[in-house]
Parts: C-alpha cells; structure tokens; sequence
C-alpha cells in the first residue's frame, strides 16, 4: 500500500481547473519532490493531500485513509506558508497546545523535547511575536514535528529558512527518511530537495508531465528536469 | 481525543491569547459604553417611553458589541495560516466551533456584564429586580448571538471585507432571536416576572439557540474544508 495515492484528482476553482487529473504515489519511506514554476499547482496539490480541501474529482489516500478522518490526520505532518504557530503565545504554549490538540501523553514534556530539538528551550516562555525570523521558523519546524507524523508534507519548506534552520530542518528530514517515513514535499530549491528525494514530478499548468526516480544527474544538475521535459 | 476536550482546549486557547492583546474585548466594551452614553444623551432617562425602549436599546448596543468580538474569532487565526494547522488537527471541525464559540460567548458575555452597570446608571433602570431571569435571557440571547456570528465568521474568515460582511449576514438571522431577548428584557427590567404572555417568547429563544447550534455544529465542517 502506498503512504501517499493521489488518483485522478482534478480541483477547480469556478471553472478553472488547477489540478487536472493527477496521478502520483509515494511508497512508505519514499520522499516525492514536487517541482514546478509559479502557479503550476503545487501548493494547490499539496494543500488537497493534506485536506485543507477536497478534490473536484479523484480520490486521495493516505496510508489507506482519506485525509479528512481524524486518525488519518494523526499521522500527517504539514509545513506550508505560514508558520502555524501564535504570536501572542509563547513557545511553549504553542507546542503544547499542539500537543493537546494531537491527544500526546504529557503534552508539556513533548513540547520540552522539541523545544530542546529545534535549539528554543531558552526561550521556551518568550512570546513568539519577540522571536526573529529563525526562531519562528525553527519552532514551525517544531510543531510540524511533534506529533510524530509518519507522512510528511511541506509546502517550499526551504524558503526564506536561515541557515540554523535549514540545518534543523534538514536533519530531521533525514531522520524521517531513515525511520521509513514518506515525505511530499514542493519546493523551487531544487539543490536542497533532490538531495533528499527519491522520486520528482513536474507539475506544468496543473498537470504532471514527469513522474519518476530522482537520479544521480538530477541532483548533480538541479535544472536537469526542466530542461528534459519541461515546456520551452 | 474527546469532543468536549478539543473543544475545551481550543476554548483555553483563543480566551489567553484574547487575554494577551485584549483587541476584540477592548474594543467591543469601549464601543458598548460609548454608545450607551450616546443614546443616553438623546433620550430622556426619567421617560416612561425609554424605559419601555431600554431592552431593545441595550440588544442593539450588545449586538453591535458582540460583532466586534465575533470579527476576530477566526480573523485571529489568519496571520501565520494558524487555520491550516487547526483544520490538520485530529480534532472535528465541530470541536473546533465549538471551542471557538464557547470563547466567543464568555467574551461577549464580559462586555455586557461590564455594559450592564452602566446601561442602569445611565438610564436610571432598576435591572436587578428580576436578576436571575435577566440572566437566564441574557445568557440565551447571547449564545444566540455568538452562535451565529461564529459561523458566519468562520464563512467570511477569507473574504477582504469580512468586517462588513459579518454584520450584514448575522443581523438579518438573529432578528428572531433578538425579538425575542429584546422582548423579555424589557419586561424583566421593568420588574415583571417571566408570565404566560412572554413566555412563547422565551421558548423562541431556547428553540432558536437550540436549532441554530445543531445546524452550525453540523454545517461547519463544510464550511471550514468545503
């Protein structure tokens, strides 16, 4: 069984269709690099696995799920745009209320663990609107994380992340990966994302005209994909 | 995880970071008093007719109030996509309307605890003649009220104009419930007791806050994911 089914997904918005009839899978383990320009579709795919919202058509599985049930959801990780987390909290508020909100056995111990994993356990009782732009990002890194999700899925997770949080994030990425975890991730960093993917797609104007193996050449050269099968 | 408890947890959540920055409670008292004092000014107190207006003047300066606190409900979860991160919790969307609602309600009902001293001095009404039926309706009439406007709000949270929006879609449905609270506060402060001839009207508002909840507890699912 796949960790991740997309089958035959078509989303419109009024008439439009953003998504057209998208078939992928990511395999229990796998990590799947969705790549594409601007408004290809992308964020719409991954916000419809995630199950912000439903497809027009089509069907998603997750480990066999749909999205929408709740013991589907546990088991979902999602970074996207935004950080997630509340200004007016503070770190630690944050990560247990997650933790509440995903039912964890002792949410404040949790939330310790993952404050000391991301680098913020000194700043565990400062209001995250106090935070710099790295912080913040670590602590998004955090509260995607502390659920112990087993399908990870990140929307351009690498974007405007400083370096420490990069690094964070990088490193759990792998150990995700390592624990047979399946991550979906879009992303314009190719360099970063092929480093970690074993399978890319290319998504053109809500269409996927390349799914396969992400091969050695691909990593080494990042423009590779686009190049062979992308339009002029 | 338990209904009750999500939506308890969610309830904690949004009263300490309302707690925090004080925007939606700050605002909406502020507004509560100054129009009591307005209206103050254009009516005489010691008339006879506004007193028989007063349960209505103080629905409308509640209503109005409450619309600034109901704003902020879900527009409190746009900056960082905080929404996103509640819908991808296990929790149901009904939880998650639940929780808001129940914040809302203690919010709203904390202006008008505050607005209701003021409404008596201001207009010279003996409020507390029949107080624990004036807390029965103000109670009811206010979950109607936050009801509606929490489901509204989680159905505008993405429009631009949601600060207009709100008003103009909340008001029209609350009319029966405010009717009906507008109705059976004027009797009460004017010291009648609840009697057969305004009960019909207290029965409207059980049976709206009733029917509406159940509705908004199974439409927002929908709402929220589409």
């Amino acid at each position: 069984m796949n960790a991740v089914a997309v089958e035959g997904v078509w989303k419109f918005y009024g008439d439009f269709p953003a998504l057209r009839d998208i078939r992928l899978a990511a395999g229990q383990g796998a990590c799947l690099a969705l790549i594409g320009r601007n408004g290809a579709g992308k964020t719409t795919l991954l916000r419809t696995i995630a199950g912000f919202s439903r497809p027009g058509r089509g069907k998603i599985l997750i480990q066999g799920g749909s999205p929408r049930e709740t013991e589907t959801r546990r088991r979902i990780g999602f970074i996207g745009h935004g950080i997630s987390v509340y200004d007016e909290l503070s770190a630690m508020e944050n990560l247990t209320l997650y933790a509440r909100l995903y039912h964890l056995p002792d949410p404040r111990a949790r939330a310790l663990e993952w404050l000391a994993r991301t680098g913020l356990e000194r700043v565990r009782d400062g209001l995250v609107r106090e935070f710099s732009r790295g912080m913040r990002q670590r602590l998004a890194v955090a509260r995607a994380f502390l659920h112990e999700p087993s399908v990870l899925l990140l929307d351009e997770p690498f974007t405007a992340l400083d370096d420490r949080a990069i690094a964070v994030l990088q490193t759990l990425l792998r150990q995700a990966l390592a624990e047979g975890k399946t991550i979906v991730m879009s992303t314009h960093q190719l360099r970063e994302a092929l480093e970690l993917s074993s399978h890319v797609a290319l998504l053109e104007r809500g269409k996927v005209v390349f799914d396969g193996p992400c091969t050695p050449e691909m990593a080494a050269d990042p423009g590779l994909v686009y190049a062979r099968y992308g339009e002029a | 995880m338990g209904f009750l408890r999500a939506a308890l947890v969610v309830m904690a959540k949004d009263l300490r970071a309302e707690l925090r920055t004080k925007e939606a409670v700050n605002g909406a008292l502020a507004f509560a008093v100054v129009i009591l004092l307005l209206f103050s000014f254009a009516f005489d107190p010691e008339a006879d007719t506004t007193k028989a207006l007063s349960g209505g003047l103080l629905w409308i300066v509640f209503a109005f109030a409450g619309t600034l606190v109901l704003n902020r409900s879900f527009a409190r979860e746009l900056p960082n996509d905080c929404l996103d991160a509640l819908i991808a919790a296990p929790i149901s969307g009904a939880a998650l309307f639940l929780g808001k609602a129940l914040a809302n309600y203690v919010l709203v009902l904390a202006v008008e605890a505050i607005s209701l001293p003021v409404f008596g001095i201001f207009y010279n009404v003996h409020w507390t003649n029949q107080l624990p039926e004036l807390l029965l309706v103000l109670g009811l009439g206010t979950w109607a009220l936050t009801i509606i406007g929490t489901i509204f709000s989680a159905l505008t949270v993405n429009i631009r104009l949601r600060e207009i929006m709100l008003p103009m879609l909340t008001y029209p449905i609350l009319v029966p419930a405010l009717m009906a609270a507008m109705r059976l506060t004027m009797d009460l402060v004017a010291g009648n007791a609840i009697g057969p001839e305004t009960l019909p009207w207290l029965k409207m508002l059980i049976g709206f806050d009733v029917a509406y909840t159940a509705v908004s507890l199974f439409l927002v699912e929908t709402v929220l994911v589409g």
